[in-house]
């Protein structure tokens, strides 16, 4: 399968990609700045996210009423959030509405005015937000996995959304300091659906090449992270509630690591095929544990965790645990079967075209191809960078990433017991 | 996409084969839809459809415990099943040449399913994991309640997945005598969308299908709720940082004519809701009255229409610092307002729009189509795939005011609050 698309940089450095579909009705647009959570420190998370939101709340040409009821007369979507290195920007229109989404896309980007009273209301509903996630087992694990994993230090150990502790102290200059932070520069903007590519890259040049601000891009390398060196472990105790989740894991590998695609192969043996490969096998299947236990590998520009997560009935978290951190170690001690190996191939490469059906799946393919500059040929090398994959390689990045010794483990729900290190 | 595409036909033994070629992706999505749910269920046994659903992924002889999903996974494709109040199906998603397995993994659980004794007390706790999950989430357990006390009779006053209780209740021999009353061709639409081969296809279902026998009609279904005569309250009070809302009122069935009105209202109040991934409620009334003015951070409506009489549902996040009183009376008159006023010819239009759009955008994956033509099949005919758009559109801001004023009465509400209380 290959997929024949075109490439063009606006002039002041923001890259377009378009992948013209004339089977589709509608045009999907999706964009990234270099920018994100990671420009938070520890006593302002939250800043990206909340700054982004504010983008689409008023702008020099509408109040964020008048965004809304633009926007949704056509039913489109227009958006601006934050990641941890990237904001992204884009939306969803009927193509014969193109025109009006860029409109309105550019004029989020390049002329939002930070409203006061829009700060206000969105900081409420975010510190709403956050009041939810304390009281959900789920979100809460995954938050306490990632301070665990990352440490409270880093970017990484820091919940993008920010905290109930930092939200009531950002103003409005850390939104503008955020904001006037961003450049065009090395960004992308990828465009799929039915349009001409001429056109787009027109009208693209027309919305967004004079945006061409005096600043120097700001580097946003990542600081050194400190690996763990023993078992940690966090419980959160929620008695009110029925269920446990937990989450368990270590750092895998980034994106662009030679070894993701061995990980990554990996981690769909481990974690994903069937009800969950051997993880749901072992915790759902055999033993009756959960509702869902799997595993994930969120290789990004910097290392993600590779974790596995369930929920449990509170009665047999250790047993959970121990079933996972068992089927671990027999995933670092042995090579995965030749069968194994072939199913997940054959899941992973067959599953392109399911995954290409529509504009937003073309659109997100093109789009991690850019960013981390996976190499315009990346669709039709994809299968043989998945088959070339050996059980060896498997099994090195099983032994290289995850550990059954060295972990990070969070436990939220009821009935746990007192904190401890393994 | 017209009628004219679909090919439409039923099998001697009852199966109801609708076919849609669509050729714009290499895809294929396969449904089989079973005409049993939730509103099937007898006290007692509440929840036994969606366990049923969970063993149809526990194998057959043909089938193994396992195979399905790794089958299916290890030909490129997905595959899932779920289970309504009004209906369980199951679908695969596969590259196009993959069909055949899609229809005989279907034909054979259709009949064979093993139901072991076994997998069954090693699911029951899988199940009951799945509801204690479910009560981790405060607005579900209020869900839970405000739709006990809204039905006081008919099934849909229980949640899908079942009272606990019953979970732990349901015997294998109950699953199977489930599996066995409503599982067949008699009692089963089959709907393919994608790029097949129309005649080829054909033969293969004819081949698979057409020899599973068709079983005795399922139990036939007469419990009717009786009309609401006053309103109704619940308070559910667990420790918890924030307060939910959600008032239920009795609307109508999917077959009823009033079902296109009371969409245009749920648009007016909070966006058109036919899919898409294009949210549209932060233009709509529900928003602006209670969100816009800080009392909640999240206010919505919602209607979806059963093969029975179902309910209107609004239900909202009370924003921290408000009160659940502040966004009752908020929503109350917005309510009044509906009942009260003509919406606007503006509105009415935008709704239009909405619907246009995302209906396009809906179906450009193969398997919306399948899903819309099945569903609409199971709320009574898939024809009005044809029309949805037009029937939306033709609806007047008369005849919005009408439904409300019909349905949108105190005697016809059930409401519900969730107060949080301290953590322990």
């Amino acid at each position: 399968m290959n997929l024949q698309f075109s490439k063009h940089t606006l002039s002041n450095g923001l890259n377009v990609i378009v992948k013209e579909n004339h089977h589709a009705q509608s045009v999907v647009v999706r964009g990234y700045l270099h920018g994100g959570a990671n420009w938070d420190t520890a006593d302002t998370a939250g800043t990206a996210a909340f700054a982004t939101g504010v983008m689409r709340r008023g702008t020099k040409n509408r109040t964020f009423t008048e965004i809304n009821e633009t926007v949704e007369s056509v039913a489109a979507t227009v958006y601006v959030n934050a990641g941890r290195h990237m904001v992204g920007f884009g939306g969803k229109s009927l193509a014969e509405d193109f025109s009006l989404l860029v409109e309105l896309m550019t004029d989020n980007l390049l002329c939002p005015t930070f409203p006061e009273q829009e700060i206000e209301k969105l900081r409420g509903q975010i510190i709403t937000d956050l009041q939810e996630l304390d009281d959900d087992p789920r979100g809460l694990a995954r938050r306490h996995f990632r301070e665990l994993l990352y440490g409270p230090n880093h970017p990484y150990g820091r919940p993008v959304d920010g905290t109930l502790a930092t939200m009531p102290g950002l103003n409005r200059q850390h939104l503008l300091d955020f904001y006037r932070r961003l450049h065009p520069r090395d960004g992308a903007i990828v465009v799929v659906g039915d349009v001409q590519a001429d056109a787009v890259c027109d009208t693209l040049e027309a919305a967004l090449g004079g945006w061409q601000p005096a600043h120097t891009p700001v580097n946003s390398d990542l600081p050194p992270l400190q690996p763990l060196t023993t078992a940690v472990r966090k419980n959160h105790p929620m008695p009110s509630k029925s269920q446990t989740d937990l989450v368990l894991g270590s750092l895998g590998p980034v994106r662009t690591a030679p070894d993701f695609y061995a990980a990554y192969v990996g981690d769909t043996i481990l974690g994903q095929l069937g009800l969950g490969g051997r993880i749901g096998q072992s915790v759902r299947d055999e033993h009756g544990l959960a509702y869902y236990a799997r595993s994930s590998l969120q290789g990004g520009l910097g290392p993600g965790p590779w974790l596995v997560y369930a929920g449990v009935n509170p009665g047999v978290v250790e047993q959970a645990v121990d079933l996972i951190l068992a089927e671990i170690t027999r995933f670092r001690q042995a090579p995965v079967t030749a069968e194994e190996l072939a199913d997940a191939k054959a899941y992973l490469t067959g599953i392109l075209p399911l995954q290409m059906e529509t504009n937003e799946g073309v659109a997100w393919i093109l789009l991690e191809s850019h960013i981390y500059q996976l190499g315009d040929d990346y669709i039709a090398r994809y299968p043989d960078l998945i088959n070339n994959v050996t059980a060896e390689a498997v099994l090195a990045a099983a032994q290289k990433y995850l550990n059954d010794e060295i972990f990070a483990l969070a436990v939220a729900g009821p009935n746990n017991q007192s904190e401890r290190s393994q | 996409m017209t009628s004219s595409d679909v090919i439409n036909y039923t099998l001697p033994n009852g199966l109801q084969v609708l076919l849609k070629p669509i050729h714009t992706a290499p895809v294929v999505s396969n449904w089989i839809w079973y005409r049993v749910g939730g509103r099937n269920e007898q006290p007692g046994k509440t929840g036994i459809s969606h366990w049923v659903e969970h063993m149809m992924f526990k194998g057959t002889p043909t089938f193994p415990k396992g195979r399905i999903m790794l089958e299916v996974n290890r030909n490129g494709g997905v595959l899932n099943g779920f289970t309504s109040q009004d209906y369980t199906a199951y679908f695969e998603i596969l590259p196009a040449d993959r069909l055949e397995l899609a229809l005989r993994i279907e034909s054979d659980r259709m009949a064979n399913s093993v139901i072991d004794a076994n997998e069954v007390t090693s699911e029951r706790t899988v199940i009951i994991s799945e509801r204690e999950g479910n009560e981790n989430n405060p607005e579900w357990a209020l869900h839970e309640e405000v739709m006990a006390t809204a039905f006081r009779v008919h099934p849909y006053g229980h949640m899908v997945i079942g009272w606990k209780d019953d979970l732990h209740n349901i015997t294998r021999d109950d699953l199977h005598q489930h599996y066995k009353m409503y599982y067949g061709p008699h009692n089963a639409v089959l709907v393919i969308a994608g790029d097949i081969d129309v005649d080829a296809t054909q033969t293969r279902i004819e081949e698979l299908f057409g020899p599973i026998p068709a079983g005795p009609p399922p139990p036939h279904f007469n419990i009717k709720e009786p009309a609401q005569q006053s309103e109704r309250r619940v308070v559910v009070r667990n420790p918890a940082a924030t307060a939910y809302f959600h008032a239920a009122y009795h609307g109508c069935a999917g077959a009823d004519e009033d079902m296109f009105p009371l969409l245009v209202l749920e648009s007016v109040l909070s966006g058109s809701n036919i899919g898409g991934g294009t949210p549209t409620h932060r233009s709509a009334r529900l928003y602006k009255a209670l969100v816009e003015t800080e009392i909640a951070a999240y206010a919505g409506a919602h209607f979806h229409a059963g093969i029975d009489p179902s309910p209107i549902h609004f239900i909202g996040t009370v924003r921290s610092g408000r009160t659940l009183a502040e966004f009752e009376a908020a929503l109350k008159a917005e309510i009044a307002r509906l009942v009260d006023e003509p919406v606007s010819e503006a509105e009415l239009a935008k709704v239009r729009k909405q619907t246009r759009a995302q209906f396009a955008y809906t179906i450009e994956r193969v398997s919306s189509q399948a899903q819309w033509l099945g569903f609409l099949e199971m709320m009574g005919d898939w024809r009005l795939f044809d029309t949805f758009t037009d029937r939306l559109a033709a609806v007047t801001a008369q005849d919005v005011q009408r439904v409300a004023q019909k349905y949108l009465q105190p005697t016809n509400r059930t409401v519900g609050w969730f107060e949080p209380q301290a953590q322990e």
